[in-house]
């Protein structure tokens, strides 16, 4: 067994071309280094609809293959990609498979692992390949603690890898470089693999409000407590000139619209400021707004993970914080 | 229709602790509780079921501790519950966890296995997942609404960045709830009493056909050691009172925002 197989995610744009995941460079960074490391070349599989798959944009230096799948769906369907990734592993024997901790890996991926009796990790922060094959890092308990993992006896190992936990891969494209990607065509039978059928799709509403626009985004998490306290947080962000954006759970609850939500199944967000009241800080969030230029953070837990990613921080009582800003302001 | 629901009583780790040699929580650092999408999950069980026929079992796999969480599902209305334990299954990672849950399935023989998306203290997001390919059901992952179509399901799946994608699937399938799709109900102090009357049996792996080589082989990865990440350079610490804290607050945005 050896070499590393990345997995691309695709996503159909505004302009309706397929595109490679931003996720997906992350992959191809981490793969490169695997492959330095000595777990053999990097490959990258692209499996989509045959007219539109994207091979060009990952043929980055220091991939090897790309591996063009083409798939009888047009969208995304974990039961086709299951059967497309183990007839991969199947023909490649890769040592390390690797796939973005993302919704839709999370719908094959321990899927493949599990019946193939892979080794298999999720959530993974750091990954390297080591005499005894890979080790890779996850956090434990509730992001408290960090698990290193190794995989023994498995000759192949499936790592879901956190996304922002790696610098995307630039490099220039090996075509621009003069070298011709090796892009091989795999036809395999993925017919009749699909065991659901799509009733509809629907679409992230921007509907109210877009958040991704805003320079300055308050945003409120569990730790308001009750959903009379976001219209009293919104009246705060008028104050401030910021705009309410949320954490997942209230959403879920209902006490926030879903155009709101910041996080992995919510909106990516880099305003000038982030205001976080009340976040923990779980991976999901932190993978929508870690990037925003200048994080403020106010929590009464000393520990909340929240303060990793936050270039300031206030270990406080948000409710007497967000006071004293309305006083201050009025 | 029977309906499995797995539930895991999930760990907190306490404020202050102190690992105990490389790899171990000291068991007195620990608070247990029922993973809050598995709640979710027993009342997405319950509405399925409301007004027909059919049942709804809650299983789990875990030590004594674990017979809370089971309590807490009986007493939201969970007809009856399944503990599988044994020493082999100490350190079990979700794959192992899930040929365990696959072996109960085998015998349990339900039209729909509900689990939660994730567990608060593991955070594999993959149990469910691994479940369903075991059994060989259809599965859709991280499931908002689910409603029922003759013997077909029509549920609801969030997307990365906020889309939902209704998918029709067949039973029995596998579903992975996330939180959004409903409200749990509280237990009520006499539902909480006559949960104690239900039935849980408690099967060793062994009564599963479930063997230590068979687990080890099952299971997905190894735990090497446990670590406190390193302070990191972390964030400036904004101290003070609240109306300091305010202040300064105030002021990094003013900065920020005119840069
Ligand atoms: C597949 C999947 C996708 C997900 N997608 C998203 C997503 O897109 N976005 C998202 O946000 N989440 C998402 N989640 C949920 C995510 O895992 C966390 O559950 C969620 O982010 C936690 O939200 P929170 O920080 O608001 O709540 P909690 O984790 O409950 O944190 C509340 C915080 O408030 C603090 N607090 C309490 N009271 C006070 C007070 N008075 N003053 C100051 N601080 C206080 C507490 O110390 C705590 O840190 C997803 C989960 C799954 C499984
Ligand atoms: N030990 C366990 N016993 C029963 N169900 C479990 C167990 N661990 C995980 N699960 C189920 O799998 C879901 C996802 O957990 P995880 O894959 O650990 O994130 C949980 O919400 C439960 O429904």
């Amino acid at each position: 067994m050896s070499g590393v197989l990345a997995i691309a995610e695709l996503r159909r744009g505004e302009d309706e071309q397929l595109a490679v995941r931003p996720g997906t460079y992350e992959l191809i960074a981490a793969g490169r280094e695997l492959a330095e490391q000595g777990a053999g070349p990097l490959a990258v599989a692209v499996i989509g609809p045959a007219a539109d798959v994207p091979v060009d944009s990952v043929a980055l230096d220091g991939v090897s293959e790309v591996i063009a799948v083409p798939s009888p769906e047009d969208r995304y369907e974990a039961h086709v990609w299951q059967a497309a990734a183990e007839a991969l592993i199947e023909q490649r024997a890769p040592a390390v498979v690797l796939a973005g901790h993302t919704i839709d890996s999370l719908g094959f991926a321990a899927a493949v692992a599990a019946r193939g009796r892979h080794g298999f990790a999720s959530d993974v922060t750091a990954v390297a390949w080591t005499e005894h094959g890979a080790v890779a890092q996850r956090s434990a308990y509730g992001e408290r603690l960090v698990a290193e993992l190794d995989f023994p006896g498995k000759q192949t190992v499936v790592l879901l890898l956190r996304p922002g936990a790696n610098a995307p891969a630039g490099g220039r494209h090996a075509r621009a470089n003069g070298g011709s990607p090796i892009a091989t065509w795999l036809e395999l039978d993925l017919a009749g693999r699909s065991r659901t059928e799509r009733v509809e799709l629907r679409e992230a509403p921007i509907g109210e409000v877009d958040i991704a626009k805003a320079d300055f985004l308050l945003s409120i998490g569990r730790g308001v407590g009750a959903a009379d306290q976001v219209a009293r947080m919104e009246r705060l962000a008028d104050a401030l000139g910021a705009t309410l954006a949320v954490s997942g759970p209230l959403v879920e609850a209902g006490w926030a619209s879903r155009a709101r939500k910041v996080g992995q199944s919510g909106r990516t967000v880099a305003p000038r400021v982030y205001l976080a009241l009340g976040i923990s800080g779980a991976a999901q969030h932190l993978g929508g707004m870690s990037r925003s230029q200048t994080i403020i953070a106010v929590n009464s837990d000393p520990r909340a993970r929240i303060f990793d990613v936050a270039h300031y921080g206030a270990v406080a009582d948000l409710f007497e914080v967000a006071d004293e800003l309305e006083r201050q302001l009025g | 229709m029977r309906i499995l629901v797995a539930v895991k009583q999930v760990a907190i780790l306490a404020e202050e602790f102190a690992l105990d040699g490389a790899d171990t929580v000291p068991p007195h650092a620990l608070r247990r509780r029922l993973n809050e999408l598995d709640a979710h999950a027993v009342e997405a069980a319950l509405t399925i079921n409301e007004g027909e026929p059919g049942e709804v079992v809650a299983a789990t796999v875990g030590d004594e501790h674990a017979d809370d969480a089971l309590l807490s599902c009986l007493a939201m209305g969970a007809d009856r519950a399944l503990r599988v334990w044994g020493e082999d299954l100490a350190g079990a990672d979700a794959l192992a966890v899930a040929a365990v849950l696959a072996a109960l399935a085998r015998v349990e023989r339900p039209d729909l296995i509900l689990c939660g998306a994730q567990s608060s203290d593991s955070a594999d997001a993959a149990t469910g997942v691994a479940l369903a390919s075991l059994l060989d059901l259809p599965r859709v992952a991280v499931v908002t609404a689910i409603e029922r179509d003759g013997d077909r399901l029509v549920v609801q799946r969030e997307l990365d960045g906020g889309a939902l994608e209704v998918l029709r699937v067949g039973t029995p399938a596998v579903l992975t709830v996330q939180s959004g799709i409903n409200d749990p109900r509280h237990a009520t102090l006499r539902a909480i009493k006559q949960a104690r009357s239900k039935p849980v049996s408690v099967l060793a792996p062994s009564e599963l056909a479930l063997d230590a080589a068979e687990l080890e082989a099952a299971a997905g990865s190894r735990r090497l050691r446990l670590f406190e990440l390193p302070e990191g350079a972390g964030a400036t610490l904004l101290e003070g009172a609240p109306d300091r804290v305010a202040a300064q607050i105030a002021e990094i945005v003013r900065e920020a925002i005119s840069a």
